[in-house]
This record gives structure tokens, sequence and C-alpha cells, in this order.
């Protein structure tokens, strides 16, 4: 059931002729079929047209890619690592997929010492207790946008909240991160099970609380559902509804003028202002026929990140420990599509967060971005990491 | 409780029992009938729900767009029953599980091809988008749509059931197929027919539910579990069981999602009653499935129609 594309082939010839070893290998595994499958080929997408942007080299050395489907299942996830390590020999991994798949990895992670960039997930254990010196958090720390609501949702000056998210780990995390920053009243906190499809019960109880501001974290189909059932209920335009992981370009595609008004917290949008994020959404759009998502971007980035520390490596990443060194200190000066970026001591990203708005233009949706919600943001759990 | 907000919930439970009965109706004719398992009952629901979707973003027309997704979703059953179905219905269930659950896949991964794997658009016109105020408090309009065609599609089947001779045949053809057809009735054709309303029903359940759920690929797969909930409470084969069965599963979800954390909150701490509430609510149709099976195993309609 693995899905491995021309690269692994070449990747393939590359084992089968062991001269040409000084090419540098990268494995990338994330979910590729499946209903999150958007999701993992995004960060595919971004990473291979960092690649393609970089004439197919790291650092100066050809690169070779290594492509494998987790199938969002831990066990797949840790057996696709097992074999990047011991059968393709890579030099680092890069997508990592979900938390849940990062979790069941991260041993055979550390165990190598090879450097391992997440482009999606960023649980709360890795950044703390369990951070890890190889592992590397490029996308964001799960609870970074929730808590980029919370505080947003108090600089409205709203008065209280009502929270609703799927009941499982990440939506209790969310809720949470949104908990550290706002300090108003919460309504409610309402979990529904994880992939509900139809929430009628849910939004007339949220109907007759009357809250002043709705938080929600729904991902994929279950926000697009929401978001419309939300619309067909009278509800958009007349609650402001705060949100992460909902809208995003990919949801936007299926909603439309459907998600106008909706604002939600991002460390990224196709809409941010800066000389490598255009470059990248103007060939991102050229290639592929669609708005690149922020998981496309943290591809693009890992792309770009890899190609600083091999440099600095001179080519050569034959010494594990230095190459690790090599991408914690190029976390600082890659060029990212977020504009300013650096890894923090429990290698998650210090960086800025924002807050955007779908607005409707005509018959489309368009991205507004409203505020910086905080600049160089750091993670609520780099006091437990022991890693200086 | 506040009686509004609670009659609210009881419409919007009244809504997803018409759309349970819309699948499960066919489900349950052709299970009593043919003693055929069809997996791909809700490979049918989505594809009704994406030729809907297209149809409607193609011409604008909502009433051509739920034609289009019964035709198509009974075409797709025509084909089903003549290529799949029919040469299993003489064999084991297993073997017809084990191929319809291939054609589920299959019809998943035609969706991916044909409509991509992200959540399909869909949109409904703006005569019937917004909200109405309705016991006091504001309810979508597109819902109330919704219990109408549902309604009146029951009553329907009631009429083609109970009616006509079709219905007759039908009926016959539950209690024993084999006498049926030895009376002259002509059984292979009644079944085709009898497919391909099932997947009519299926399609038009899809395409009515289009835009309120999302639409993609793999979204027939939750809700064939509900309709098997609700063919085995209602009795197989019993288009009147799996009409009371809909309802009544849809209303105690719906309300047990409504109000059983907040009922919960009477014994436990208020985080306790969330958590245990909202898994309590999920479990309960099949609590209600579990103790149903427990004093009338062959459903609720069983007795009643034999």
């Amino acid at each position: 059931m693995k899905k491995s594309m021309i690269a692994a082939l070449l990747a393939g010839l590359a084992l089968g002729a062991p001269a040409a070893r000084a090419d540098v290998t990268v494995g990338f595994s994330g979910v590729l079929s499946g209903p999150q499958a958007v999701l993992g080929q995004d960060q595919r997408d971004g990473f291979l047209l960092g690649l393609e942007h970089l004439d197919g080299k790291l650092g100066g050395q050809k690169a070779d890619i290594v492509i494998e489907d987790d199938q969002l299942k831990p066990d797949v996830g840790a057996q696709i690592v097992q074999k990047f390590l011991e059968r393709d020999k890579v030099d680092a991994v890069v997508g990592l997929g979900f938390s849940n798949v990062l979790m069941a990895e991260l041993r055979r992670i550390k165990d190598s010492g090879v450097p391992a960039i997440a482009t999606n997930a960023g649980p709360g254990p890795v950044a703390g207790k369990l951070c890890t010196a190889n592992l590397f958090g490029l996308a964001w720390q799960n609870d970074t946008m929730s808590e980029a609501m919370g505080q947003y949702v108090q600089d409205m000056g709203h008065k209280n909240a009502y929270l609703m998210t799927s009941s499982y780990q990440a939506g209790k995390d969310k809720l949470n991160g949104f908990k550290r920053f706002f300090k108003g009243d919460i309504v409610k906190e309402v979990y529904t099970p994880l992939g509900q499809l139809d929430f009628s019960a849910e939004i007339s109880a949220l109907q007759a609380a009357k809250p002043e501001a709705l938080f929600v974290f729904y991902t994929g189909g279950t926000g697009v559902n929401f978001v419309r059932q939300l619309g067909q209920a009278g509800l958009m335009g007349k609650l402001p509804v705060y949100s992460e992981s909902m809208i995003d370009a990919n949801t936007l595609v299926s909603l439309k003028t459907q998600a106008d008004g909706n604002i939600y917290g991002a460390t990224w949008s196709h809409v941010l202002d800066n000389p490598q994020s255009k470059r990248f959404v103007e060939a991102f759009e050229k290639k592929y026929g669609h708005t690149p998502s922020e998981y496309a971007a943290n591809g693009y980035d890992a792309a770009y990140l890899l190609d600083t520390a091999v440099r600095k490596m001179k080519g050569d990443v034959s010494d594990r420990k230095a190459f690790v060194a090599a991408v914690k200190a190029a976390g600082a000066e890659f060029p990212s599509v977020r504009g300013k970026f650096a890894f923090n001591t429990n290698n998650m990203p210090i960086q800025n967060v924002y807050a955007f708005k779908a607005v409707k233009e005509g018959d489309d949706i368009a991205v507004k971005q409203l505020a910086t919600v905080f600049t160089d943001h750091q993670d609520a759990y780099v006091s437990e990491c022991g890693m200086k | 409780m506040n009686s509004s907000l609670f009659l609210s919930q009881l419409l919007n439970g009244l809504q997803l029992g018409v759309l349970l009965f819309l699948l499960s109706s066919g489900l349950t004719l052709i299970f009593g009938i043919m003693n055929f398992i069809n997996l791909a009952h809700g490979s049918l629901y989505m594809v009704g729900a994406f030729v809907g979707a297209a149809a409607y973003n193609a011409s604008g027309s909502f009433w051509f767009s739920l034609a289009a997704g019964v035709a198509s979703a009974a075409l797709a059953g025509l084909l089903i029953e003549h290529l799949v179905a029919r040469p299993l219905y003489r064999h084991d269930h297993l073997y017809q599980v084990l191929a319809t659950f291939g054609l589920m896949m299959f019809f998943n991964e035609l969706a991916i091809v044909i409509w991509g794997n992200r959540p399909y658009f869909v949109t409904i016109p703006e005569s019937i988008r917004g909200a109405v105020t309705i016991f006091g408090a504001p309810y979508p309009v597109y819902r109330l749509l919704v219990i109408a065609v549902g309604i009146a599609v029951a009553f329907g089947a009631w009429f083609l059931i109970q009616k006509t001779r079709f219905g007759m045949l039908t009926r016959a053809g539950t209690t024993n197929a084999a006498m049926v057809s030895v009376l002259g009735a002509n059984v292979d054709l009644l079944k085709k027919a009898l497919f391909m309303l099932g997947a009519g029903l299926a399609g038009l359940a899809g395409t009515l539910a289009g835009p309120i759920l999302s639409v993609q690929s793999g979204m027939g797969d939750p809700v064939l579990i509900l309709a098997l909930v609700v063919i085995v409470v209602g009795g197989i084969g019993s288009i009147r069981g799996a009409l009371l069965a809909a309802i009544v599963i849809a209303v105690i979800d719906t309300l047990g999602r409504a109000y059983l954390p907040h009922l919960l909150t009477l014994v436990l701490a208020p985080s306790a009653a969330n958590t245990a509430g909202s898994a309590l609510a999920s479990m309960l149709i099949y609590l209600l499935m579990a103790f149903v099976l427990a004093f009338r195993p062959h459903g609720i309609m069983y007795s009643a129609r034999r």
C-alpha cells in the first residue's frame, strides 16, 4: 500500500550504486491516502516545489527523495521511519504526519540521531518533557494558533466565549491553548464525538446560549459541515466566529462565500507579504492549480531549511550530530515564507502568529490579514524541556 | 430547560430521522426481499450527493439537482444489481459482504479520481437559505424543506407498497420469493426495480444531505452504520419499521446529544459530566439497538407485519 514516487526510484538506483552516496537522501513521510490526504499531499507538494526551486539540490548536493504514505496510522508511520533509516539510509526525515503518528515515531527518530523535521505536528509532550535534540517542529506547537485566537478574542473586548471542538486529545489541547490567553467567561465547552457530521443539536443549544463570541476547532470536512450549518442557522454574520485549522486554502475551496466573516489564527497565509512567500504562492498556483495551504508552506520551508543546513556542512552530512546542530542554527537563517523564524531551545518555532479573516469579494472569497496577534511567540512548554 | 429550544431540538431529530429513513428504506427492502446485504448502499448515497451538487453547480436549479442525484444513484444501483448482486443472490452473506465492501472502496476511490479529495463545494438557492422563526427560535429553512420532502416520500412509499400491484408483489416477495415466481410474476424484473428504487432513495438522501454535510469521498461510510442500526431496530424488510426506527433513533440521538451532558451535571462535576455526557450520548442508539434486540430479536415491526 506504499505509494512511492519517481523520486523513490531514483533513491533505489542510488542504493544500487553505493558510489553515489555523496548525495543527500531525504525521506518524506505523511498521510497521502484517506480523508486527510489533502494535508499530506500539500506538505509533499510544497516540499517538492521547494526542491525544484533549488534545482533539485540541497546545499549544492544532489538530493534524493523517498516518499511514503503513513495512512494516518501510527504503526505504519513507525515502520516507515525504520525503513528510511535501515533501507534507504536517509540523512534527514521530513513530514512525520499527525501528532499521534509522530509520537509513535519518536523513539526511532531519537535513537537514530538523524535530523527529523515535522511539517505538521507539534504535540505538547515533544515541546516539553519529551523534547528531542534531533526532532524539529517546523510547523507550530499545536496550541499556537488557539493561543493567538484566545488573545485576539480578548483584544476584541468580548466578555465571554463559547467553545466547541471534537472530543479527542488535540481538541482538548486547543481549548486549553485558547483559555491560556482568554480571560473572560467561558459560557460552555462542548466536545462532540470525533467524526460527527450533523451539528443541529449543538447549534440550537449555541443559539439559545447567546454568547458574545464562538471559538471552534473542527478540521477538514467536519469544519466544512460546521460552517455550512452555522450559515444555514443564520448565525454567520451575527455571531463572531473564531477558529483555527478550520479555514485554510483547502476548505475555502469547498466553502467559498459560505466562510465569509470567519476569523482564524494562523502562522502563514498566502496573503502574507514577503518576497519568499510571494514567489512560493505564485509558483505553487501555477504548478498545482490551487492556492497553497499553510501545510504546503511548511513543506516548502523544510526544503529551504535543509538547503541552508547542508550548505553550512559544506555538503558533507555524515556527521549527524553536527548536521543536527546545523539544522538548528539554520532555523534562524533560512529564507522562510513566514518571514521571521527561529528554533527555540526545545526545537519548536519562535514565530509570529496572525489573525486572518475570510472576506466575500463578489462571488469569490478572499483572505485579509487583520492583525499580528503575537510577535516572536514561544510555546507554553519550553520551560519543561531540559535542552539548552 | 426552555421549551422553544426543546421543540427545535425535536425538529432537528425529525430532520435527521427523515434522512435516515430515506437511506434505510432502500437498504431494508433490498435486504428483506432479496436477502442481499448491500454495504455499497452508502456509496449510492455518496453518488447522489456528488452528482446532485455537481448538477446544481452546473445548472443552478435545485429541482434538477434532486432529479440528477436520484437518477444517477438509481442508475448506479441498476449497474450494481446487474453486475455484482445478481450473480451473488444465491450465495452466502459473506460473499455479498465481501463484494459490496469492495464496491464501497471502489466508489470512494472513484470519487477521488473524479472530484478530488477536498470536500466538494455545495450550495443551495438564495430562496431557501437562512432561517425562519419557528416555536420562537430561528430554524434553517433548508432543514424544514428536508423534513417536508422526507414526509412526502414516506407517504409515497406507503402508497406504493400498500396500494399498488408492484407493492403487493413486493410484500409477497418478502414472505416467499420462490412462490411469487412460481405464480408467474417476473421476480427478476421486480428485483431490478426494487434495487433501483432503493438506490434512488439513497441518492435522494445524499442530494438532500449534501448542503448540510460535507460532500467528500467516504461520506457514505458512517451513515451506512446508522442505516444498518435503523433496519435492525425497525425489522428487516419493513418500510414502516424503518420509518418508525429512523425517527425514534434520530430523536433519541439528537436529544441525547443536546441534554445528556446537561442532565449529568446534576450528579457529576461539570467537566466530568461534559465528557461522560457526550460519550454516553453517542452510545445511546446502540444501547437502544441492544435493548430492542434483547426483547424483539426481529425488530419492532416484525410481528406486526406477519
